[in-house]
């Protein structure tokens, strides 16, 4: 392909000839757009310009474009070039290419910048409790409207739910759990050692496991399984505006959607803090038999001595709590999604972040709340 | 090859088929869709594709595209055998066809300017100045006003979508233009607007058009050429005169229904 040369010119007292040949086509369109400026550059003030295509094998609205912008730099400069050889077939698209380009390009989309988002974002905690607030108002409504009228709840909704989000996450918490049940084990016991005091791990990991971790881990867990699905789920239905199906066809979308998920969390979370406690006391067990040389019977006997339902209670009153939270954070950013795959995106990661965030400061006002009532 | 050899008249008298499919089968699960189908499409055409819901058009389209598996049968597109191409020619073979999507299938997280440039951006080296232009180029000819091209497709009307997606398939000057259903969703006027555009683009940029289509008007106003399918198979084809003689009894219910009734009335 001849493309060294899609143009040439020929210069004679001034006036201009202009030859394109080739292929004025996409794949060439930066030479020739390269040779387009370099010929309206070069010859900026000519006195009559012919501008001959017979050579031109192919062309495209690229070729078009590029011709035009060439034919409109000498307009600009008053001279009306000379057009010949065009073949017929390309005569609708040249003119065509004519016409076009009257209009002003709007202003590109601004970006914002970093103070900018910075100061944006601080309003926007501020918008966000309220609209979670709302959407917890929302949500207790709703749950009083069904606790009014048992036989409009979605029983069949929540049982699955139920299976996803509490069967189904079994075996995972399990693993972790357990894992981190042992490696808690094995810290203490090699530390406590030290002190000749290894038989404390198992006060340790008994009053760890049940007051704070299991029921932290696992809520931690389902806000990264869960309450990511959640948001994800009711997110690409606002997208597909089934959530506006719902609306028009009389049916409040939290009852219908809501409401079915936050009470599957609230029963699976409490059921999966306790299969998670006990994972970890178990893995706490074996790496204590294995490692630090304390048998089963004189672990157990230990921790029937260390810890008493309080303990255990503290772990279980919370967990339906950050359930709660995590399935309202959720629910509530998967409403609010917009139309851009993005959005869906950002609301997610935004769920599974605040729900981690919201639920550690809930442990935290709960140990406040609970030495105060010496449990 | 030149790529544009122009009207219509010259092209059916070549008859040059530039899509050539050849006893397709495509079947989900031991469901059969596409039972031995054939057909052309002739360069310069504009083929309108009929036959009931659920039928098969957009499978059939997307069999030609590759988007779904056939059982067997070849498909041919400028003459090439799609089964016997490498990667290589394969994706040079793609950037010569343009599909708007049913839904459009605009990049949702993209500006419609963005959505246009993105296949010149992957494919060509062009400037800043030159990838705008094109894209301002192109918003003009599908008839959009030059602000949507800052607007996300999540902002835009049913009918700006679909002109937004044709300006993003027609962004690498395809040869062959495949629409599926492009008028359903838009109100009868926006509808014969677009059918005017595509009939100009058509000719001003010497485009082959494969139109799914159930729209009556369209058939009659911009189809050189009508494909039925029925059964799996094409039934018939011709002109709309050809159809409209057929004694098949969907094809008699199709284009002399009420509805077809109606459109020709309104046509006298
Ligand atoms: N991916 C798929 N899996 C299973 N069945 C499909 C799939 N795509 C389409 N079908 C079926 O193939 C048939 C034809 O569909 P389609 O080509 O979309 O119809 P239309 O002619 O209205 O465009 C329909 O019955 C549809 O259910
Ligand atoms: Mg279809």
């Amino acid at each position: 392909m001849p493309h060294a040369s899609l143009i040439s010119v020929h210069s004679q007292d001034d006036r201009l000839t202009v030859a394109g040949r080739g292929a004025w086509t996409s794949e060439y369109a930066d030479e020739l757009e390269q040779a387009v400026d370099n010929t309206a550059h070069t010859y900026a003030h000519p006195k009559g310009v012919e501008i001959d295509l017979s050579a031109v094998e192919r062309m495209d609205t690229f070729g078009a474009l590029l011709f035009e912008r060439l034919k409109r730099s000498w307009k600009g400069t008053g001279v009306e070039p000379q057009v010949k050889g065009l073949a017929p077939r390309y005569k609708v698209l040249i003119e065509e290419m004519g016409r076009m380009g009257q209009e002003q390009p709007p202003p590109a989309r601004r970006h914002e910048a970093i103070l900018e988002r910075f100061g944006h974002e601080t309003v926007n905690v501020a918008a966000d409790a309220a609209a979670l607030l709302n959407f917890v108002g929302a949500s207790v409504a709703a749950m009083g409207r069904v606790l009014l009228r048992p036989r409009s709840f979605r029983f069949t909704a929540m049982v699955n739910q139920l299976d996803r989000v509490g069967l189904r996450a079994v075996p995972i918490i399990i693993l972790i759990t357990f894992l981190i049940g042992c490696i808690l084990a094995q810290q203490g016991i090699f530390n406590f050692r030290r002190f000749g005091a290894d038989i404390y791990v198992v006060d340790m990991v008994g009053v760890l496991v049940l007051r704070e971790l299991g029921v932290l881990i696992v809520a931690i867990m389902i806000a990264g399984r869960s309450g990511s699905a959640y948001t994800a789920e009711l997110g690409s239905m606002r997208m597909r505006e089934e959530v506006d199906a719902l609306r028009v066809m009389g049916f409040d979308p939290v009852e219908v959607l809501v409401v079915p998920r936050l009470l599957a969390l609230i029963i699976a979370l409490p059921l999966l803090t306790f299969i998670g406690s006990m994972s970890s006391l178990l893995g706490a067990g074996l790496v204590s038999w294995g490692y630090g040389g304390i048998t089963p019977d004189v672990f157990l006997d230990r921790l029937k001595g260390a810890i008493d339902m309080d303990q255990f209670n503290v772990g279980m009153i919370k967990a339906p709590f950050m359930a709660a939270t995590i399935g309202i954070v959720a629910c509530l950013e998967g409403l609010r999604v917009g139309g851009s795959a993005e959005s869906l995106g950002a609301h997610t990661t935004a769920s599974v972040v605040k729900a981690i965030f919201l639920v550690i400061v809930m442990d935290g006002v709960f140990a406040m709340f609970f030495a105060a009532i010496d449990m | 090859m030149d790529a544009r050899t122009s009207t219509t008249a010259e092209a059916t008298n070549h008859r040059e088929a530039i899509i050539s499919v050849h006893d397709i089968v495509v079947g989900f699960g031991d469901r059969v869709i596409l039972n031995h189908l054939d057909l052309d499409v002739y360069r310069g055409e504009i083929l309108g594709f009929v036959g009931t819901s659920g039928g098969g058009k957009s499978v059939l389209t997307r069999t030609i595209l590759g988007l779904v598996p056939k059982q067997s049968g070849t498909v041919e597109v400028f003459g090439q055998n799609l089964d016997d191409l490498s990667e290589r020619e394969r994706s040079a073979l793609e950037r010569r066809w343009g599909v708007l999507f049913q839904q459009g299938a605009l990049f949702s997280s993209l500006t419609v300017k963005q959505n246009i440039q993105f296949p010149l951006r992957e494919n060509l080296h062009l400037s800043q100045r030159l990838l705008d232009e094109i894209a301002y180029t192109k918003i003009e000819m599908v008839g959009l006003k030059y602000d949507v091209a800052e607007k996300l497709p999540s902002e835009l009307s049913g009918g700006m979508i679909k002109r937004a997606a044709l300006a993003r398939s027609l962004a690498l000057d395809p040869e062959i233009l495949f629409l599926d259903e492009p008028t359903s969703g838009l109100d009868p006027i926006g509808a014969g607007e677009f059918d005017e555009l595509i009939r100009t683009l058509q000719q001003t940029l010497g485009l082959t058009v494969f139109m799914v289509t159930h729209d009556l008007d369209s058939l009659h106003t911009v189809c050189d050429r009508i494909a039925a399918l029925a059964d799996g198979k094409v039934i018939a084809q011709g002109t709309i005169e050809d159809m409209m003689a057929q004694q098949h009894p969907w094809l008699r219910a199709y284009f002399h229904g009420t509805r077809a009734r109606a459109v020709q009335s309104g046509r006298r």
